[in-house]
C-alpha cells in the first residue's frame, strides 16, 4: 500500500476522483451535524444553550490531536523510507491541524467565559493545547525556513517527532492534574458518559470534521505537487541557454513532463 | 571515551577563551532581571512574589541566546562533517557539546542566581531552592536547545526560527523550576517539584541526543 501510493502521478489520478466526493460528504455531514447540534439537540440542564459550543469544540480538539499524530506518522515514514508523498502529506496537513487547534482554543475560550468566568485559565489541559499550537507554528516556520524545500521538510519532520512527547501529556492532563477542564466523557474506559441525544450529533460533527480534513489534505497535497512540478519546469527552462527566445523554454518543458 | 573528553575540553576551552560567551550570557541574565523592578515597580512584596518566575524566565532567555553558538561555527567551517565521519557516534558528540555548553552557560547561570535572588528579595530558603532548581534544570535547557539548534542550522532568519522552536519546549522545565521556588516560599516543600524537574532533565538526557543527531545528519546531507 505504502509503495503503491508512492507514485505522485497515481496519487493525482486517484485524488482527482476522490476529492469532490469527499468534499460533498463533508459538507453533508457538517450540515446535518450543525442543524442537529444547534437546533434539535436538547440544551444542557446546567449549562443551557452554551453546551452547543461543545459540538464544535470537542471535534476540533480531537482533530487537533489526530492531525498532529498524522503529521508525526507521515514524518516518520518520510524520514525512514524517503517516501515522496509522505513528506508532502505531512507538510500539507500541518496548517490544517494548526487551524483546528486554533478553532479549539477559540471556542474553548468563548465557552470558558460564561462557564468559568474567564476567557483563559492556566490549567494543564489549556496550556498543553497551547503548546501544541506553538508546535504546529514551529513546524510550519521550520518547513519554510530553508531555501531548499526538501531540507525544510526533513528538518520539520524531526521536529514533528520530537513534539509527539506532548500528545500523551494533552490526553492525560485532565487525569494527572486537578484541572478546571472536565475529564474525558466520550473516549473513556467503560463507555461514553454522555446521553445519546447529545452523543449522536457530536459524532456526526466529528465525522464531518474528519471528512473535511481529508478533503482539505488532498487539495493541499495536489497543490503542493503541482507547485513542485511548476518549479521543476521553471528551473529546467532556466538551465537551458536559450539563444532563440521562447524556443528552449518550450522544448525543455516538453522533455521534463513525464 | 577519549574522543568524548577531547571534544568536551575543546568546546569548553573555545567557549572560555573566546571570552565573550559566558560573560555575555551572564550580563544578559543580570540585565534582564534588573529590568523587571523598573517595569513592575520596586515594592518588595511584589518582587518577592514574582521574583522566582522572573529569574527563571531570564535564565531561559539567556540560555536561548547562547544556543546558536552550539553547532553554528562548526557547521560553517566543516568541523561537523568531520565529527559525523569520526568513530565517535554523533549522539555522544552531541552529548559532549551539550555538556560543554552547560558548563559554559547553565552552570554560571545557576551560580549567579543567588545574587539576583537578593535583588528581588527572596527569603533564604527560597534562594537555596532556586539555586537547586536551576542547577537541576539548566542541563535540560542545553539538551532541549541542542535539538532546536541542530534543526535550524542553515535556516533563513535562524535566530527567530530557533526561538520559535525552543521556547514551547522550554515550558515544562519553567513550570516545575519556578513552581519549586513558589512551593518552598509558601512552606509546602519543594521536593516534589524538584523530583519532577529531575525527571524532565533525565528524559531530555535520554532522548535529546538522538533527536539532535538525527537533525544534524539531515543538515549535513
Amino acid at each position: 500500500m505504502i509503495n503503491w501510493l508512492a507514485n505522485p502521478a497515481r496519487f493525482m489520478r486517484l485524488s482527482a476522483r476522490v476529492v469532490p466526493w469527499c468534499g460533498r460528504a463533508a459538507a453533508l455531514a457538517l450540515a446535518v451535524g450543525l442543524f442537529w447540534s444547534l437546533v434539535m439537540a436538547p440544551p444542557d440542564y446546567q449549562q443551557g444553550d452554551t453546551v452547543r459550543i461543545m459540538y464544535v469544540h470537542v471535534p476540533a480538539a480531537w482533530m487537533a490531536l489526530s492531525v498532529y499524530l498524522f503529521v508525526a506518522v507521515a514524518s516518520a515514514v518520510a524520514l525512514v523510507w524517503r517516501h515522496p508523498l509522505a513528506e508532502v502529506a505531512a507538510g500539507a496537513a500541518a496548517p490544517v491541524g494548526a487551524a483546528f487547534t486554533f478553532v479549539c482554543l477559540a471556542t474553548g475560550s468563548l465557552w470558558g467565559r460564561p462557564m468559568w468566568g474567564a476567557w483563559w485559565v492556566w490549567d494543564a489541559r489549556l496550556t498543553s493545547v497551547l503548546i501544541l499550537f506553538f508546535l504546529y507554528l514551529g513546524y510550519i516556520a521550520l518547513a519554510n525556513a530553508f531555501d531548499d524545500p526538501s531540507r525544510g521538510g526533513r528538518a520539520a519532520a524531526v521536529l514533528a517527532l520530537v513534539g509527539v512527547v506532548n500528545l500523551p501529556i494533552i490526553k492525560f492532563s485532565v487525569d494527572w492534574w486537578n484541572t478546571l477542564h472536565q475529564p474525558a466523557s466520550v473516549m473513556r474506559v467503560g463507555g461514553p458518559k454522555i446521553d445519546i441525544s447529545m452523543l449522536a450529533p457530536l459524532l456526526i460533527m466529528a465525522l464531518g470534521f474528519s471528512l473535511l480534513f481529508v478533503a482539505l489534505l488532498m487539495v493541499r497535497m495536489r497543490t503542493a505537487l503541482n507547485e513542485r512540478r511548476a518549479m521543476a519546469l521553471r528551473l529546467n527552462a532556466g538551465a537551458i541557454p536559450d539563444s532563440r527566445p521562447g524556443r528552449g523554454r518550450a522544448l525543455s518543458a516538453h522533455t521534463m513532463v513525464p | 571515551m577519549a574522543a568524548f573528553i577531547g571534544l568536551f575540553r575543546r568546546d569548553l576551552s573555545l567557549a572560555l577563551r573566546q571570552g565573550g560567551d559566558t560573560g555575555l550570557v551572564i550580563g544578559f541574565f543580570v540585565l534582564a532581571v534588573v529590568l523587571f523592578p523598573f517595569g513592575v515597580g520596586p515594592e518588595p512584596d511584589v518582587l518577592q512574589r514574582i521574583g522566582a518566575g522572573i529569574i527563571w524566565v531570564a535564565a531561559l532567555l539567556a540560555a536561548l541566546l547562547s544556543l546558536d553558538r552550539l553547532f553554528e561555527a562548526d557547521y560553517q567551517d566543516g568541523e561537523l562533517d568531520l565529527l559525523a565521519l569520526s568513530s565517535l557516534p554523533l549522539e555522544l558528540a552531541v552529548l559532549a557539546k551539550c555538556a560543554a555548553h552547560w558548563v559554559a552557560t547553565g552552570l554560571p547561570l545557576a551560580l549567579t542566581s543567588p545574587f539576583l535572588a537578593l535583588l528581588v528579595d527572596l527569603d533564604p530558603g527560597s534562594v537555596a531552592t532556586l539555586f537547586a532548581s536551576l542547577l537541576i534544570g539548566t542541563p535540560a535547557l542545553s539538551l532541549i536547545g541542542s535539538v532546536a539548534a541542530a534543526l535550524s542550522l542553515g535556516a533563513r532568519r535562524q535566530g527567530v526560527v530557533l526561538s520559535l522552536l525552543v521556547l514551547p519546549l522550554y515550558i515544562p522545565p519553567l513550570i516545575f523550576g519556578a513552581g519549586a521556588v513558589e512551593a518552598s516560599a509558601a512552606g509546602n516543600g519543594a521536593r516534589a517539584y524538584l523530583l519532577i524537574l529531575c525527571a524532565v532533565t533525565l528524559a531530555a538526557l535520554a532522548l535529546c541526543p538522538w533527536a539532535s543527531a538525527a537533525a544534524l545528519r539531515q543538515a549535513l546531507e
